[in-house]
């Protein structure tokens, strides 16, 4: 007798999320069943699964409103712990962006720099509740006349502080090698010469948009786990690319697709939100971001299935071609490759080297699972989705 | 064979003493200095990479700490912060002794003292800062 073909909403489940009847499993646990029992019967079995990844994401940053000064102030430049923030907005609204080194940082001037401290530390201390110190000043003006204000703040004293950020979660990444003979320096770490490593990002099967390649259950208002807390995806991200070379499975196997989320920096937790120092690159902000994908149909069962040896990306020279603006194949890698610690690059064995963690991935994906399991997390449904390309 | 760097501070009444020179003919080990200092009040630091058998390794570092020699183990002054880890892996690609791994498949990054040389290279390559130095670099190098 042929089974009926599994159908369900966002509503159904959050009705099994309140009655507690509902089945969330891990993307890593969702290969495995896919693997064993075939999407269709998985799709049966379960409603949600629950993806994570933890990485420096460079384009991240926070608005912030610090609140009015008496006498009154129109900030035109504000610095936090000495970081620049953007100040060209509203009289005491401010963006401070991840990769916004200390003033007085020595670069690169004596390379590889270290970038000891930036826009993501700022975020990181505010987040861990720390004394953050705020400088502003001002041309002054008849309603606005305070030329300067020094003080220090704490993300409690601050009336708003909402974490942007303008593009997270990629989809897929380059594994970077170097093929020059000086080691490199790069926001894909340290590239030792003659591809002497592999660095690659992303968490692979646990990734968020590697469990549903296409976009096709998440979108404008889908709320997500952020830095902590519950967050929400507001759009694509800057670059975001859905006609990315894809493999037949319909898995991206280069840069694609980004997501431009946001959360209450209050609620945040500083184990997710952690400023990063790349050396001789600059600093960022690791974020950790997971996503509940829910299994509408076998569709999504079969897509959230696919795993790490299904999943390829494209290896990149980051010695020569990168710096040049030419991001040439030099061949696929697996992310099964990858984790396994060496690659095959050119009849070389080369060490691979993560800069995401896969143990807090890992980690996110659990306790979102944990959250939709207690009823404490209910799904959302995408007001408007973002840009895709057909199915092939 | 048994090999570990170590530190040895000792205090000015055992300056005079030829330890390099007992460790080879009483405890038939090998030793590679990197760092021979004496300090104005007469306090000596030596940083060496002592080599051996592991019992004659053990009985010669007896010997040290029994003229009152502080021995420690070099690669007990590298740290890593615990919370500041956060597990990517970073490390890997340039920790030259493995003290830095991956274990699989959990993916879990490994810090094992043991093998840690020192080196240093970790402290500024970690995103996260995480690798700490326990005493002052300049002692060394």
């Amino acid at each position: 007798m042929a089974q009926k073909k599994v159908s369900r909403t966002i509503k159904d489940i959050n009705r099994k999320i309140k009655e507690g009847k509902i089945v969330v499993v891990t993307a890593d646990e969702m290969a495995d069943i896919v693997k064993r029992k075939g999407p269709r019967k998985a799709a049966r079995e379960v409603d949600v699964v629950t993806t994570g990844t933890f990485s420096p994401m460079c384009s991240s940053g926070a608005f912030i409103n610090f609140g009015h000064t008496k006498p009154a102030i129109k900030a035109s430049h504000v610095w936090l712990n000495s970081v620049p923030a953007y100040a060209g907005i509203a009289a005491v609204d401010l963006f401070i962006g991840a990769t916004e080194p200390a003033e007085d940082d020595p670069l690169n001037r004596v390379h590889p720099g270290q970038f000891k401290y930036g826009g993501g530390h700022v975020i990181h201390d505010l987040v861990a509740g720390k004394k953050v110190n705020l400088t502003a000043t001002s041309y002054g003006t008849d309603c606005y006349p305070n030329r300067e204000i020094k003080k220090k703040v704490t993300l409690a004293d601050l009336p708003y502080a909402l974490l942007l950020n303008p593009r997270n979660a990629y989809q897929n990444y380059n594994c970077a090698i170097n093929l020059s003979k000086v080691t490199k320096y790069t926001y894909m770490g340290v590239l030792k010469p003659n591809a002497g490593n592999a660095n690659y990002a992303t968490s692979g099967q646990l990734s968020p948009l590697f469990n549903d390649p296409y976009y096709l259950t998440l979108g404008l208002g889908t709320k997500i786990f952020l830095g902590g807390a519950k967050g929400y995806i507001i759009g694509p991200g800057t670059q975001h690319n859905a006609y990315a070379k894809r493999g037949k499975n319909g898995v991206p196997m280069e840069p694609a697709g980004t997501l431009m989320v946001k959360g209450n920096l209050k609620e945040m937790d500083p184990k997710w939100v952690a400023g990063v120092s790349m050396l001789g690159y600059g600093c960022s902000l690791a974020v950790g971001l997971g996503i509940p994908i829910p299994i509408l149909n076998e569709e999504m069962a079969r897509f959230t299935g696919i795993s790490d040896e299904e999943i390829f990306t494209r290896i990149i020279d980051y010695g020569n071609d990168y710096p040049q603006g030419e991001a040439t194949s030099l061949g696929q890698v697996s992310y099964a490759e990858l984790k396994s610690g060496m690659i095959r690059f050119n009849g070389q064995d080369v060490p691979s080297v993560p800069l995401s963690s896969y143990v807090r991935a890992l980690e996110i994906a659990h306790i979102l699972k944990g959250w939709i399991e207690k009823g404490e997390f209910l799904l959302t449904e995408p007001q408007e989705m973002l840009p895709t390309v057909d199915r092939t | 064979m048994y090999s570990k760097m170590l530190s040895l501070r000792f205090p000015k009444t055992v300056v005079n003493e030829p330890i390099t020179v007992n460790l080879v003919k009483k405890f038939d080990l090998s030793f590679n200095i990197l760092k021979a200092t004496i300090y104005p009040r007469k306090e000596g630091l030596m940083v060496l990479e002592l080599s051996g058998h592991r019992k004659s390794f053990q009985r010669g570092v007896r010997y040290l700490k029994s003229l009152g020699v502080k021995v420690e183990s070099i690669g007990q002054d590298i740290k890593r912060d615990e919370d500041k880890c956060f597990q990517c892996g970073a490390c890997t690609a340039v920790c030259p002794t493995g003290a830095l791994y991956i274990e699989r498949p959990e993916m879990a990054v490994i810090f094992d003292r043991e093998k840690c040389s020192a080196c240093e290279l970790c402290v500024s390559a970690c995103p996260a800062r995480a690798m700490e130095v326990k005493f002052d670099r300049s002692l060394v190098y």
